[in-house]
């Protein structure tokens, strides 16, 4: 298995209360790999720290290392852009940029990042939204608000924004929880598409999502790990009892 | 028994949506009386002397306000010259960056000097810069103005910015932009309208100053000559031609009153329009 990322021994904290309880998650790289886990269970946070944005809200501290390809990104040398660049994510609720056209949201990140010499911002910005299964829906409307897009359709755009600073870890939080069925199945599919050139992290509370894209699984419960392993493996042959009783739906 | 709970439902949604008219209606009488009275008093005194000319002596009649009308625009702009970017820079600084001590003391500080009366910023200003320039000027009239101005700017551009949702934050700085170009690019286009709103409010309260420029910029009867010295304006023009025993120069105070109603009116519009377009013609 090559690592891409490893989580190591890692807490975090909301003021007293601890969200993330030592926990040691290995993330293989051009996998997808799924927390899965009841409300509360410590997914998001864990996340929301490996591309650092949970030390922005106050009072918030954690401890442990986060290795990506060997270096910590908790180390005081690394560069918070550089790493944010590195690992993009995609959020719960469809974010799009309020002020922006729909060409603009997707070309936002690679503004920031700086535009590879040779390269065009209109090839960038149609490789982008035809990867998010994007691109044939609004080709002829790119200059209009992302607010006429329906929910799914802002979801697929921000993939589309995350993906055209072309990082090499994408963190999905919960990237269907505000979609419809018919969207949702659109994003898994696309996930399964991504994984070729990304490694995906993605957190879900859907356990039949997790089942059907991610390779490899962990369960979180109360800020722990419980369990991780192949989907397969923890699916049909949990080695902990709340693993099996959390996916026979017996809690959470 | 429920029917009879729809009816009555029905009946106080009625009686509500009445109260609330007629609350409306009440709130819009002053202002409209306001401006239909400066409208009718004022409008015999406006003609083209009156953009174009200084005023005449006392007694003479005819000549206008054309020294004041600029002199307004003066001691308006360079207020806002001052204030505008000072007060957006603190309101982006509390909403943005700001924590602990430092912030708060910034925040009670604009808190005290909102409720500041005009007038002790009129003396404050003289007691500084017009004795220390041993006369008065348009500079420390501008100066009063901006103070004013300051934390009216400040705190709404604070409100509207807090206004702005997290996740939008979120988004930016995900994709690897550092916080400045987050505020510039996403923060504050986001919320260009709403301060674009609170700016222009703070732009007609000081454009209706009367008494911190009694201490300050005084009065002049003559066009502007340079920053340094006194200078006319519309509303120190009102107070004296309507303390005065004359019709005549009644007659002016009420046409001043209106232009300068005028003035506020067209710069809040225009203002409008341009936060509008600024914010990218949608609302969501």
């Amino acid at each position: 298995m090559n690592v891409k990322l490893l989580v190591e021994e890692f807490s975090a904290w909301y003021g007293k209360n601890q969200a993330v309880k030592d926990v040691t998650l290995p993330v293989p790289l051009h996998q997808v790999t799924a927390i899965i886990g009841p409300s509360g269970c410590g997914k998001s946070t864990l996340i929301r720290c490996l591309n650092r944005l949970h030390e922005l809200l106050p009072g918030t501290r954690t401890k442990g290392r986060v290795m990506l390809d060997g270096q910590d990104i908790y180390s005081d040398n690394m560069d918070l852009a550089e790493l944010r660049h590195r690992i993009g994510m995609v959020f719960q609720k469809p974010n799009p940029f309020s002020t922006m056209s729909i060409f603009n949201n997707v070309a936002a990140g690679v503004r920031v990042n700086g535009l590879r010499p040779g390269t065009k911002m209109e090839d960038i910005v149609e490789k982008s939204l035809r990867m998010a299964a994007l691109w044939d829906e609004v080709k002829d409307r790119l200059h209009e608000s992302p607010y006429n897009l329906s929910g799914g359709q802002q979801q697929r755009l921000c993939i589309a924004r995350a993906l055209a600073v072309e990082p090499e870890v994408l963190l999905m939080d919960e990237p269907c929880s505000a979609l419809d069925p018919a969207s949702t199945l659109k994003v898994e599919e696309l996930i399964a598409d991504l994984k070729s050139r990304y490694t995906i992290l993605m957190v879900t509370h859907n356990m039949q999502q997790a089942a059907r894209v991610a390779d490899y699984t962990a369960f979180f419960l109360n800020g722990q790990m419980i369990e991780y392993g192949l989907t397969t493996e923890i699916f049909t042959n949990p080695k902990d009892k709340r693993t099996e009783d959390y996916i026979s739906g017996r809690f959470g | 028994m429920r029917i009879r709970r729809n009816q009555r439902r029905r009946i106080v949604d009625r009686i509500m949506g009445v109260l609330s008219v007629l609350a409306t209606v009440v709130a819009l009488i002053p202002l409209a009386s306001i401006l239909i009275y400066v409208s009718a008093k004022g409008l015999s005194a406006i003609n083209w002397d009156f953009f174009t000319k200084l005023p005449k002596p006392v007694g003479e009649p005819g000549g206008g306000m054309a020294n004041a009308i600029v002199g307004t625009m003066i001691l308006v702009g360079l207020a806002s010259a001052m204030g505008i970017p000072l007060g957006i820079l603190a309101g982006i600084y509390l909403a943005e960056f700001g924590r602990g001590r430092l912030a708060w003391t910034v925040r009670f500080i604009c808190d005290v000097m909102t409720g500041i009366p005009s007038i002790i910023v009129g003396i404050a200003v003289y007691g500084t810069i017009v004795v220390a320039m041993k006369r008065y000027s348009a500079i420390a009239g501008g100066v009063a103005l901006a103070i004013i101005m300051l934390p009216l700017v400040t705190r709404t551009t604070e409100e509207m910015l807090k206004l702005v949702p997290n996740s939008l934050r979120e988004a930016s700085l995900a994709l690897g932009a550092p916080q400045w170009r987050t505020v510039v690019s996403v923060v504050l286009r986001s919320a260009a309208g709403g301060i674009i709103t609170g700016v222009m409010l703070a732009v007609a309260r000081i454009a209706g100053e009367t008494a911190p420029l009694l201490f300050t910029a005084l009065s002049s009867r003559y066009w502007h000559t340079g920053l340094d010295q006194r200078i006319a304006s519309l509303p120190v023009y009102i107070y004296t031609y309507a303390t005065t025993p004359y019709e005549d120069l009644h007659r002016l105070a009420w046409g001043a009153a209106l232009v300068l109603l005028a003035l506020v009116l067209v710069t809040s519009m225009a203002a409008r329009v341009a936060g509008r377009r600024a914010s990218g013609g949608n609302r969501g």
